[in-house]
């Protein structure tokens, strides 16, 4: 209630202000005209021209280079991002939501400058709701914070992408994990979105403070919002779904004599109903990377890392029918454990598979690949991968969360290396097309961002992106909403003719 | 939360189970899934909200709680003097074989109630425990101290704290606190165990640390030893 006191007079000047002076624009305003107007409505500290803070702010965790924006403010409610937006609209500034900056496709990159909106400080934990089993969070609180906060609940947000992101960063980026399988990806666990659009405008996608688990009203904008990458609007709130916390936790390791086989154990697993919470696929080569890394003997072939959740009886069943069903398949070594230091080293290799790769050639950088397929294209799809891999001289260990037909090639680069860059450039274009044909996508979970945007006609056809451009039009007709990315607007089509 | 002159302000503050104290309800825990002692307790002294740490330390695996109810000043006033008085006279009155506590409050940092509680008793304590392991009627205890490690046996019934690498808490699970619902948590004042709450110390002045202040860059050494003279750093 603090922040709110602050912050409301000044932005009920300011907006007072403008709505009775229409001439004001970028251009009779100087920059520091500009830049004075922010700082009246977040604060001295709230906003930054620093260079050291424009670059931090300027790059994610992918290979993409640092694009820093001109500046970088600090909203602490979003009343003050709705005046920050609404400025930024009237001078015709680009606005870019930024949560944790742990992207992987360059999404935060200011490719035309403007301004930066780094929601950190908007970090409360706004509501649970210990029975109904939902919680609204802000844009600074992170999956980690959550867990952590709503411990003696028993409850959990298990959507897990790997890093410890912004809950509103992955419901802009529709994250998803290692156990999608079981708990979904962002798409399935966002009930309401706030949204500030790209002329202040504050809505809220299922109606204010509405939670209910399930709605046929009107059409679904929540979902148009999760997957935008801050393209439509910048998400302020958001109200996620809720599991138990598993009462126990059971992970096994199998491994098989081809990747075929271990897909095939995969397919029949998830038919025979057992509620499988992870199953992830290593191939040889990720398998030999983490063996050297964390010093372990796995043998060198295809395999499976499994976990399972549930009561202590349940459990035993579980294990009990993936293990015959591997047997079938030919797998061998299945291991398991329910103690958490052996699970733990179980899974060892799963965890450290990014800085396993890393380590097998040091010095270099990793960029990682990220398409999906129907799951009985993905033995197809792996082997060939696997087999351009060789052909294109590059180090690609694959790791897979295979019940989604989700895989990641780990491609460890040495950036000064400009033939093997633009090997690698061929290599994931090819292998994002192979994924199309196979009816997959060119990306299962870390979005389209810069590098992919060039598929999506091809992936979705010219009518859908059609569709997408319209709506962009339509809630960011100046295309002021972190431009440059996941699509182009209708005016910079005509201008490439 | 806000910081005043004569105290903190805890108003709207999250409160929940001290982390050292998870690890040693996660500690007796194990000591019962194991079978080598009968019953665990688990015990808060505080306000109202104290019951709903108890009921996680249920839904972990403690079989019934006791609150000590201390409110208003008296909760304010509350420190580990007091606190290992209530916990002597429960030790002694259930006739308890072992207490075991977190070695430190995250709040205040005192890192005494576990030692006063078995100086009031008499008992002997392993303190810093990362390794607590039961050998008939004695407890062998590895301590984390600066030096390292120290292995001590001590006699039985005695007091133990629990430092950070004893174990890993489980989390509560839904299931676990419906269970824990059900199990009774006795409530009682400290008045009812004999014991008088009333500060011994008095805290004069609660202030926050200087706000940091912006660096200064110079361009030469001559620069930066002037400037040190300057500020009369050197």
């Amino acid at each position: 209630m603090i922040q709110f006191a602050k912050c409301c007079p000044n932005i009920i000047r300011l907006i007072e202000t403008f709505k009775n002076d229409s001439a004001l624009c970028a251009q009779n305003l100087g920059v520091e005209n500009v830049l004075s107007q922010f700082k009246s409505i977040c604060g001295n500290e709230g906003v930054s021209v620093g260079e050291a803070v424009r670059e931090q702010h300027g790059r994610d965790e992918s290979m993409h280079k640092c694009r820093p924006p001109d500046a970088v403010v600090f909203p602490r409610c979003v009343e003050e991002v709705s005046a920050l937006a609404k400025l930024c609209h009237i001078f015709n500034v680009p606005m870019i939501p930024f949560g944790t900056g742990t992207g992987l496709e360059g999404g935060v990159g200011a490719l035309e400058g403007g301004v930066c909106f780094s929601l950190r400080n908007m970090d409360k934990i706004v509501d649970v709701h210990v029975e109904d089993m939902d919680v609204t969070v802000e844009p600074g609180v992170t999956r980690k914070m959550l867990n952590t906060y709503l411990r003696d609940t028993g409850l959990w947000f298990p959507v897990d992408p790997g890093a410890d992101a912004s809950l509103c960063g992955m419901a802009a980026t529709s994250a998803s994990g290692t156990n999608a399988v079981r708990y979904g990806t962002m798409r399935e666990n966002v009930l309401n979105l706030e949204v500030v659009l790209a002329d202040g405008t504050i809505i809220q996608t299922a109606g204010k403070g509405r939670r209910p688990r399930k709605t046929a009203a009107g059409y679904n904008l929540t979902n148009l919002f999760v997957g935008s990458e801050g393209t439509l609007g910048i998400i302020t709130k958001t109200t996620l779904r809720l599991y138990g916390i598993p009462e126990a936790v059971v992970s096994a390791v199998c491994t098989f004599p081809s990747v075929q086989a271990a897909v095939d154990s995969t397919v029949q697993i998830l038919q025979s109903g057992v509620p499988i919470a992870r199953i992830e696929f290593l191939d040889d080569v990720m398998v030999d990377a983490c063996n050297r890394y964390s010093s372990l003997s796995y043998p060198v072939k295809p395999t499976l890392f499994l976990e399972f959740h549930g009561s202590e009886d349940s459990l035993k069943e579980q294990v009990k029918v993936t293990e015959d069903i591997t047997q079938t398949s030919g797998g061998s070594n299945f291991h398991w454990a329910q103690d958490a230091e052996t699970r733990n080293h179980l899974w060892a290799a799963r965890h450290n598979a990014w800085y396993a790769a890393l380590a097998l050639r040091p010095g270099c950088q990793a960029y990682s690949t990220d398409v999906c397929v129907p799951l009985s294209h993905l033995p197809q799809i792996i082997v060939e991968t696997k087999e351009d891999l060789i052909k294109s001289n590059l180090t690609g260990p694959i790791a897979g969360h295979v019940g989604d037909g989700n895989f990641h090639c780990i491609m460890v680069v040495d950036p000064n290396d400009k033939d093997e860059l633009n090997r690698l450039h061929s290599f994931t274009d090819r292998l994002a097309r192979r994924a199309l044909a196979l009816d997959g996508t060119c990306t299962g979970e870390h979005g389209v961002g810069l590098g992919k945007m060039y598929l999506l006609p091809e992936e979705l056809g010219c009518h859908t992106v059609h569709v997408m451009q319209s709506i962009k039009h339509t809630l960011d007709p100046k295309n002021l909403m972190n431009p440059g990315k996941v699509l182009l607007p209708f005016s910079r089509e005509s201008q490439q003719g | 939360m806000q910081i005043y002159k004569s105290g903190v302000v805890t108003d709207g503050v999250k409160h929940s189970m001290n982390p050292f104290c998870e690890i040693a309800v996660e500690e007796a825990v194990k000591l019962k899934e194991k079978k080598l002692i009968k019953e665990v307790v688990a015990v808060s002294c505080g306000p109202q909200q104290a019951q709903e740490t108890i009921r996680t330390a249920l839904a972990m695996g403690a079989d019934r709680g006791i609150h000590v109810e201390v409110t208003g000043k008296d909760y304010e006033h509350l420190g580990p003097l007091q606190v290992s008085k209530i916990f002597a006279a429960l030790a002694k009155k259930e006739e308890a074989q072992l207490v075991i506590l977190g070695k430190q409050a995250i709040d205040d940092d005192c890192n005494q109630t576990g030692q006063m509680t078995a100086a009031l008793l008499d008992w002997p304590q392993g303190t810093f425990a990362s390794e607590v392991t039961l050998e008939g009627d004695k407890i062998k205890v590895v301590r984390e101290i600066d030096g390292g490690l120290e292995t001590i046996k001590i006699n039985t019934p005695a007091v133990v704290t629990a430092d950070l690498r004893l174990n890993t808490p489980r989390y509560a699970t839904l299931p676990n606190i419906m269970k824990a619902k059900k199990k009774k948590i006795a409530n009682m004042k400290p008045a009812d165990l004999g014991v008088d709450v009333a500060p011994r110390l008095e805290v004069l002045k609660v202030e926050e640390p200087p706000q940091r202040e912006a660096g200064v860059k110079v361009e030469t050494v001559e620069d930066l030893v002037a400037r040190l003279k300057d500020t009369g750093r050197i």
